[in-house]
């Protein structure tokens, strides 16, 4: 196919890109092998180790269960605000974890809105913190992105298989041994593996709601270990569990994901035929509280507190635009980059694994063990964030865009060869066109990301020099609820404008 | 008898009318430009599309609002017809037990419903095994057991060859005259209509009438003219 | 345009002017807040060293000691404030701390002679809550109690710390078997004491570790009566909160200066109604530190006795809340 990219498609650049990832990466990693030495793990190391993969497994779980209603309601059924629905799926994607969990604290908190009700009517609270709490924010972030996952799958499903189903008369038990059963097994498989990955390196989510013993991720503890007990020893030896854990969980989805998948879809609806309305409709509708409460929330209590909010603040935010686009152009150059070589040399593709394998706390104790003591950390905490979200962003702004890439030159590469168009135009008029969504999607969610990141520089900064998802932690952490309410309102506004922003430009005429 | 009483199916971009019935045991041929609405008309008799006014009638009974699959109709289309996961066997005992689920009598029908499609020992083969031909053999193996009275074929076999989809409609027809079915048949081959009787030609809008095709093949009106490219 | 002006700002806002010398004080986050001390102290003390006072939070007091270490000898901070007696010994282990040389007169509960550290401040801890109901008065019935509560994490926070101690000196051996009864009470752990007691005003939790002069705060700030401390027959940990001047700081005259005033009238008077403690030397209290409860035993362990069992406790603690 595309395997002789021919001079159209410089092929250096990308190599360069991709060594400097593999030299960023391997640098601080072989900081944290030498650190970590013979050194062994701990109880509280291995119960860290636990307690990530059970609650990583109970949250996966979690989300197909629930995902599998909705998508397969959201497939049949056509009703006002479906669009609205399925656009509002893609929110928790490019939220920023403070943000919903601070919605999610609102309705689900003591004092908020089901206990309000569970009061009411004579029931105990419950309790949004701990294992339950971590699950809970867990199923908020990865239902709407396991839904859409499936609702491609049904959406996938041909038509005429529908038909020749309902013509035959398939019992509903039949129906789904047939038609949802292979689709279902198809499916499942990656979107399991990339919930799993995500809830393994998760850590604002335990930051915030779990932190005790009995709940506390690798992630956190890598944190802890440096903020509580300064053990760079054992910061190494929990990074290296963390590295194992995620790294094999990423190799599998990088191998169990069919490309593209994460793109969005709003296709048509399947003609359904039959009963199970009022079911589909249940579902809908608390699916539909579900992801809008915690939303609603933070701009009900956020939204008087903006006028008042203080002056750092606001710094905050400008350092985190900043810091967030310069990450986008950064994953723009370097995914364009490491595509166009990898149509030369598609192993290349393997620079994307890094960005699920590393999470930004291992990076960031590899880093903080390369530079110490010549570098004090607070140096350490901006060029590292930015290195931490370009990584990350990597995978995603790869897998959008490469195979665009390829499609374009297996589509124009003969023929503007034959024509011998220059290096110029064929970037111009030929490549360009074809991969601006692409490219607009990868710098959007790359942007986002970045906005609503609380990992790296939440182990380096200083009082001084705060990122919003930091200020905001901050002013939760100081009892200013009010304002760190109207903080994150302002978090969300700011990452879905860029969002917004990078996806509208480049889209498709 | 098939009959459709003032049938309306009105779309954003078009509108097709039906009036006319079939006697039982007719073959037809639903002919027109592309877009004209031929696939859509079969739809519709097989309760896909919505009518948006008039009624459907079998043997005199109003189906017009019956599911697709309690309808006295078996449907093949252009692709898609067999679950990829299932053997033959399979495939075709679907078309008998809707559950799944077969009595021996049931499993000795599939069994020779696929040796008379010329499947003997095929049973076990899944249709990526099989050439797009047994393909086409299987589904309708799955119609014979069906035993419905009518038979609608949407521009069947497309991926096959003339001379393979010539032998499939064969194939079919012999077996809609063996249990007295009704066949209707989209297409856009005018070699495949002119091998059936009657014809009904969609275009502007509507479904006219089936007329002997060898009669509107003879003097073709200027819709089909313009089709045919003459 | 305004706002892009503040992006160089971001990057240079650590670098002070010029010719004004600057004390940095790496302290806890309350202590900076705007209704703690801090604004109060830097006033006065700016108001005659010609000198730029810089208060820096990071988190909850015991993780002060990690992020000197995190900063070793690069560290901008010249003192610290914040540590206390459990932490002392291992902050003196460090070797980044300088002797004060100073014998202030104290009016403290315990005699003092640690050659780094000065106190500013002291307090027991106790659990607060509600007033207008029954509570328990030892930790066996809190225990056994459905009251939810809320603590510190010890290896981050001081008053964290400080409940693992008093549960270590009040029950020795039995510490472990008493936190394992207190697992099912505890909604959270929090990272430091102001994420603890916002938790407990947003209503997450019945009761929040924190002083017995807590609610004096709701008291004379908010005339609200409404908050108790709650008494335990154990007897209540002592906490004294200290301050020492770091080996390598390259304003040594003005940091002593700094530790100097802290012992002064103008930095004690303000700890009552800024930090909710009892000041260090002798000052009088405002009229509302006279409803507080005065427990009838004091327990604390020496720096080094703390030194010694912090580890062990520490662990105790985590392995009981882990399971």
């Amino acid at each position: 196919m595309a395997r002789r990219a021919g001079p159209l498609t410089p092929v250096w650049p990308g190599l360069v890109l991709a060594a400097l990832v593999a030299l960023a990466v391997t640098a601080p990693l072989a900081a944290l092998l030498a650190r970590a030495g013979t050194a062994a793990p701990g109880p509280a190391d291995w119960a860290a180790l636990r307690f990530t993969l059970w609650q990583a497994v109970l949250s996966t779980l979690l989300s197909l269960i629930c995902a599998i209603p909705l998508a397969r309601a959201l497939a049949r059924r056509r009703f006002p605000g479906r669009d609205a629905l399925v656009l509002l799926l893609g929110v928790p994607f490019v939220l920023p974890v403070i943000a919903g969990v601070l919605g999610l604290l609102a309705v689900f908190g003591r004092n908020g809105w089901i206990n309000a009700g569970l009061a009411a009517v004579g029931l105990p609270a419950l309790s949004p913190y701990g294992l339950q709490g971590i699950l809970l924010a867990h199923l908020f972030f990865n239902l709407p992105l396991v839904t859409r996952m499936l609702l491609q799958g049904w959406q996938a499903i041909p038509a005429e298989r529908l038909r020749m189903a309902e013509s035959l008369a398939l019992t509903p038990r039949a129906r789904f041994a047939h038609i949802e059963g292979p689709m279902l097994r198809a499916v499942l498989p990656g979107a399991a593996v990339v919930v799993f990955t995500l809830c393994l390196s998760s850590f604002s989510v335990a930051l915030i709601l779990g932190g005790g013993p009995g709940a506390t991720t690798l992630e956190l503890a890598i944190y802890q270990a440096f903020r509580f007990d300064f053990a760079p020893d054992r910061a190494a030896v929990l990074g290296l569990l963390q590295l194992t854990l995620v790294g094999t969980a990423g190799l599998v989805a990088l191998w169990l994901v069919p490309a593209a998948q994460a793109e969005a879809s709003r296709g048509r609806v399947l003609r359904h035929w039959g009963g199970g309305r009022g079911f589909d409709a249940a579902i809908i509708t608390i699916a539909a509280l579900f992801l809008s409460a915690p939303l609603v929330a933070v701009l009900l209590r956020g939204a008087p507190g903006v006028v008042d909010l203080p002056p750092s603040v606001w710094r905050a935010a400008a350092l985190s635009v900043t810091l967030s686009v310069v990450v986008a152009a950064l994953v723009v150059i370097m995914a364009g980059g490491i595509a166009l070589a990898a149509l030369r040399f598609p192993l290349l593709e393997i620079t994307a694994l890094p960005g699920l394998a590393l999470s930004p706390l291992v990076l960031g104790t590899g880093l903080f063990l390369l530079v110490y003591p010549r570098l004090s950390p607070e140096a350490l905490a901006l060029p590292a964030t930015v290195l931490a979200n370009t990584l990350a962003a990597l995978p995603f702004a790869l897998r959008l865009i490469l195979p665009r890439l390829q499609q374009a030159v297996a589509d124009h590469g003969r023929l503007a060869a034959s024509l011998g168009l220059s290096r110029g135009i064929w970037f111009a008029r030929i490549l360009w066109p074809a991969l601006r969504p692409a490219i607009g999607l990868a710098a959007g969610v790359a942007a986002a990301l970045a906005m609503g990141d609380l990992g790296v520089i939440a182990l380096f900064a200083d009082a001084d020099r705060a990122t919003l998802p930091l200020q905001v932690m901050r002013l939760m952490g100081s009892y200013r609820s009010d304002a760190a309410a109207a903080a994150a309102l302002v978090l969300v506004a700011i990452s879905l404008t860029l969002f917004w922003a990078c996806e509208r430009v480049t889209r498709d005429a | 008898m098939l009959d459709l009483r003032g049938v309306v199916l009105r779309y954003p971009d078009f509108t097709l009318t039906a009036d006319w019935h079939l006697p039982q045991g007719a073959e037809v041929a639903i002919i027109g430009p592309s877009g004209a609405g031929k696939s859509t008309l079969l739809a519709a008799i097989a309760g896909f599309e919505d009518l948006s006014a008039g009624a459907i009638l079998w043997q005199g009974r109003d189906i017009t609002r019956l599911r697709p699959g309690l309808r006295p109709m078996a449907m093949l289309f252009q692709d898609n017809n067999l679950f990829p996961h299932l053997t033959a066997f399979d495939n075709v005992a679907l078309g008998l037990a809707p559950s799944g689920r077969l009595s021996a009598a049931g499993r000795a029908q599939v069994t020779a419903a696929l040796a008379q499609v010329g499947l003997e020992g095929f049973a076990t083969r899944r249709p990526a095994q099989l050439s797009g031909g047994q393909q086409g053999r299987v589904a309708i193996a799955r119609v014979l057991v069906q035993q419905r009275p009518l038979i609608l074929l949407d521009e069947p076999f497309a991926a096959l060859g003339p001379a393979l989809r010539r032998e499939m409609l064969g194939l079919v027809r012999h077996i809609a005259q063996d249990i007295g079915a009704t066949l209707l048949l989209v297409t856009h081959d005018a070699t495949e209509a002119r091998a059936l009787p009657l014809t009904v030609l969609v275009s502007e809008g509507q479904a006219a009438a089936p007329m002997a095709t060898d009669a509107l093949f003879a003097d073709p009106p200027p819709a089909l003219r313009a089709w045919l490219g003459q | 345009m305004r706002y892009l002006s503040l992006v160089p700002g971001l990057f240079l806002s650590s670098m002070a002017l010029a010719d004004t010398p600057v004390l940095t004080v790496l302290t806890y986050d309350s202590f900076v807040s705007e209704w703690g001390p801090g604004p109060a102290v830097e006033k006065a003390f700016e108001a005659d060293c010609a000198c730029d006072l810089r208060f820096v939070g990071a988190g909850d007091g015991a993780a002060l000691l990690a992020r000197l270490q995190l900063e070793g000898t690069a560290s901008e901070a010249d003192i610290v404030l914040g540590l206390d007696t459990n932490l002392t010994a291992a902050a003196t282990a460090t070797g980044l701390f300088a002797p004060h040389g100073a014998t202030p007169k104290l009016a403290l509960p315990v005699a003092w002679n640690d050659p780094n550290f000065l106190p500013f401040d002291w307090g027991w801890f106790a659990f607060v809550g509600n007033a207008g109901r029954d509570y328990p008065t030892d930790f066996k019935a809190l225990a056994a109690s459905d009251l939810k509560i809320v603590i510190q994490d010890p290896r981050s926070s001081t008053p964290g710390l400080g409940l693992v101690m008093w549960v270590k000196a009040a029950y020795g051996d039995q510490a472990g078997a008493i936190w394992a009864d207190l697992a099912d009470n505890i909604v959270t752990v929090t990272p430091g004491w102001s994420e603890a007691y916002g938790l407990f005003l947003e209503g997450e939790a019945d009761l929040v570790l924190s002083y017995t002069t807590s609610p004096a705060y709701h008291l004379i700030a908010e005339s609200d009566a409404g908050k108790v401390a709650l008494p335990f027959t154990e007897g209540h940990y002592l906490q004294v909160e200290v301050a020492g001047k770091l080996a390598g700081t390259d304003q040594p005259a003005l940091a002593d200066r700094f530790l100097q005033f802290m012992l002064s009238p103008a930095f004690q008077d303000v700890i009552p109604t800024t930090n909710w403690m009892y000041p260090a030397t002798e000052t009088a209290l405002p009229d509302g530190f006279a409803a507080m409860i005065q427990p009838a035993t004091s327990l604390l362990l020496s720096a080094d006795d703390a030194q010694a069992a912090r580890d062990a406790a520490v662990e105790e603690w985590r392995a009981a809340l882990a399971r």
